[in-house]
């Protein structure tokens, strides 16, 4: 039973070096943070020179995707890195992102209006070495587009966030499609006021790799599983 | 070369006004209480009319002579229009008032196959115009102003022919003051040829140093200076085309060449390019240039043509382009980098970075790219205020306490219930959907900043509903009494 177990597993590695995914070079030291939720991936390390779709209902989904890009954000960038974002007439609000240990003064904002300049944009940014990530925001993202934003990260390795409506869901060449929801947040037992951010993180595609549905906390400027335990003592408070 | 314009003001005018064409007209001022013409066009003056005259006399002479007005500085301002013009031939131009143009031509009339056609091609552009044009080339400035205006034929002085060409011209062409010129005149000077045989010393002692100097400058012994009407940048290039471009291959091709020269020598100087405009000069006279910015100071090739690959639409190439020239208006020196070393490192310094913002503005514009810094401010609209460059670092410190990701840029109105005064709210209505809240910390009160504006103070609540999802609210003013106004502001994450 373990022998045929090995043997699977081998055949799975040897299936993703065909399909040129090398294990990473440093082994578990290239793990970004994000715990069991990057088992998903494969190799099972976060994919860093790939384009990441993240789709948003409403406001209020934007709102928290916008924090969880952020948190992810700021173990990508460290302390030198610079990260460029395309949006829409200013609506993210800078000094938000210090909560999430990224410096603002780190960030390019561009802000745009028509769709055709924001894809111009991205793709060239994406082309762009000296960047360590580009988040986009989008009403829309057609597979051809998708595929010019791929081609144009496996060159440069820049790891690219694009937060689009959720519109048309059509396929695309996306290494992973998120969707990011609020959820109570969570605070050392009974204490009044709101405690840490919580979301849902729903993986609903991942290119090669398994989906799935976690439960993440931001605390102390990382990414915390958050425990079952939390989670139903939120539900009788509500 | 030397170009004269024998009625600079009038045909100036004709070209503005088609209908004065055929009509013998005059421009006029008062001087000492009597109009007296300043200007007569070609044909006034065949009739009688010239300039100094006074307007009464003239009408005598013609009948139906036209009087206009003078427009002071009309004929800098013309010469300064015709001297742009010609800048395609040279880049040395300069107005010489009253009536005329100097250009510097040395190293050019070969690009137009000799002197003799260059003069030619020059005079006939200006001719077909409309203006009454006489040019001269010669070795100085002042042989060629004399020649132009006084001499009858032969507008080509050879190289040191100066003072034979000179020779037979009146003392006018000489460039002196008319006090001068009435006194050689009373003393018989018809010709210049005589002045050049008498002793320098006796000269001087009878006419003043000013027709010493003259003479030495129209035979060249003496160096002349002239105001050029655009001063030659340090870094500009110029590429004059066999056939006339008008393709964007062909554009393309032209801007590489001259960004390849003029990178080479920003480079070997150890300077880049900040601003540089591209002019592109039209066969059909008209001129058109597209300008570019960098962030940082470039001399790459690469990054420069792409910049003004952006730019090849907005140049119009009508019927075709005869000359490119590109200058660097702005430089600024650069310290080396070495390419190789540093390509990956990270951060804002990166060149890939610049020449990436470059190309962004280039295309969307530069006002699209916003870098923000903390500002010393409370009042969340204005907490953050805008970075002039890449490298600006923040004086202050960003705040601590917790802020939405999403700030609505203008507050929109609320409903809001509240158990107690002064509580946090339990439930409020946004855009017709209620939202109990589950949680909520607060109040964080934000003063008015008095000192820029007058209102309420704002009472900022966090509240959380039962789904979780998280906003900003806040109370304008204090409570009292139901009249309080709730407004929601932000979305957390």
């Amino acid at each position: 039973m373990e022998k045929r177990q090995q043997v699977i597993s081998k055949l799975r590695q040897d299936l993703l070096a065909w399909e040129g995914y090398k294990p990473p070079a440093g082994g578990r030291s290239a793990l970004l943070g994000l715990g069991e939720l990057e088992q998903v991936f494969p190799n099972g390390v976060f994919p860093k020179n790939c384009v990441h779709e993240l789709v948003c209902a409403s406001m209020e989904q934007a709102a928290a995707s916008g924090g969880f890009v952020s948190g992810v954000l700021s173990l990508l960038m460290g302390t030198e890195g610079v990260c460029v974002w395309i949006g829409r007439a200013r609506r993210l609000f800078a000094p938000a992102l210090t909560g999430f240990g990224v410096a603002p003064h780190q960030v390019i904002f561009i802000s745009l209006h028509q769709d055709k300049d924001t894809l111009w944009v991205m793709e060239e940014a994406l082309k762009c070495p000296g960047l360590t990530a580009v988040v986009c925001e989008l009403r829309e993202m057609d597979f051809k587009q998708s595929q010019r934003f791929q081609r144009a990260v496996e060159h440069s390795g820049v790891t690219g966030f694009v937060l689009r409506n959720a519109g048309q869901l059509s396929a695309t060449a996306s290494a992973a499609r998120w969707q990011i929801r609020s959820l109570p947040s969570s605070g050392p037992d009974g204490l009044p006021g709101l405690g840490f951010l919580c979301w849902q993180v729903d993986l609903l595609k991942v290119r090669n790799g398994k989906t799935g549905s976690f439960r993440l906390s931001w605390q102390d400027k990382r990414f915390v599983p958050l425990a079952e335990r939390v989670i139903r003592e939120e539900r009788q408070v509500g | 070369m030397s170009i004269w314009f024998r009625h600079l003001l009038t045909d100036g005018l004709a070209r503005r006004r088609p209908e004065l064409k055929d009509l013998p007209f005059v421009l006029a001022a008062v001087v000492r209480n009597k109009q007296v013409i300043i200007a007569a066009s070609a044909l006034a003056e065949s009739q009688g009319a010239s300039a100094g005259m006074a307007v009464a006399d003239a009408r005598a002479a013609v009948a139906e002579l036209v009087v206009l007005d003078e427009l002071p500085g009309q004929a800098a301002k013309l010469l300064r229009l015709i001297g742009l013009g010609c800048m395609c031939y040279t880049p040395l131009v300069s107005v010489d008032l009253p009536d005329g143009l100097i250009l510097d031509i040395s190293g050019c009339a070969h690009l137009w196959g000799g002197e003799r056609e260059y003069l030619k091609t020059i005079v006939q552009r200006l001719r077909s115009a409309g203006f009454d044009t006489r040019a001269a080339i010669a070795d100085t400035a002042g042989t060629a102003w004399g020649v132009a205006r006084f001499a009858p034929k032969g507008p080509i002085i050879p190289p040191e022919g100066q003072s034979a060409a000179i020779a037979d011209l009146p003392p006018a062409a000489l460039r002196l003051e008319p006090e001068t010129l009435d006194l050689l005149h009373k003393l018989g000077f018809r010709v210049i040829r005589p002045l050049l045989q008498i002793a320098p010393q006796a000269l001087r002692r009878r006419f003043g140093q000013q027709l010493l100097l003259r003479i030495d400058q129209a035979l060249g012994r003496k160096e002349e200076h002239r105001e050029q009407l655009l001063p030659p940048l340090p870094y500009t290039e110029r590429l004059p085309s066999l056939e006339p471009i008008r393709t964007r291959p062909g554009m393309e091709i032209a801007i590489e060449r001259l960004l390849e020269a003029l990178c080479l020598r920003l480079q070997t100087e150890g300077q880049g390019i900040r601003k540089a405009v591209l002019k592109c000069h039209r066969i059909d006279g008209r001129k058109v240039q597209a300008g570019i910015t960098t962030t940082k100071g470039s001399h790459s090739v690469s990054h420069l043509l792409r910049l003004f690959q952006l730019q090849i639409d907005k140049i119009e190439p009508a019927l075709g382009i005869e000359l490119f020239v590109l200058e660097a208006i702005r430089v600024e020196a650069m310290e080396t980098v070495q390419e190789q070393l540093w390509a990956s490192a990270r951060g804002l310094g990166n060149t890939a970075l610049a020449e990436l913002l470059d190309r962004i503005a280039g295309r969307v514009g530069a006002d699209v790219i916003q870098r923000f810094l903390p500002s010393e401010n409370h009042w969340p609209e204005r907490s953050v205020r805008l970075a002039a460059s890449l490298a600006e670092q923040p004086d202050a410190a960003w705040p601590e306490q917790p802020r939405p990701i999403r700030l609505l840029p203008v507050p929109e109105v609320i409903e809001v219930m509240a158990l107690i005064p002064d509580h946090p709210p339990r439930m409020f209505v946004h855009k017709g959907r209620r939202h109990p809240v589950a949680k909520a910390d607060g109040p964080e009160r934000i003063g008015r900043e008095w000192w820029q504006d007058s209102g309420e103070h704002r009472d900022y609540y966090t509240l959380e509903d039962r789904e979780g999802c998280r906003y900003w609210v806040f109370r304008s003013g204090h409570y009292d009494g139901g009249d309080a106004r709730w407004y929601l502001h932000g979305y957390f994450s």
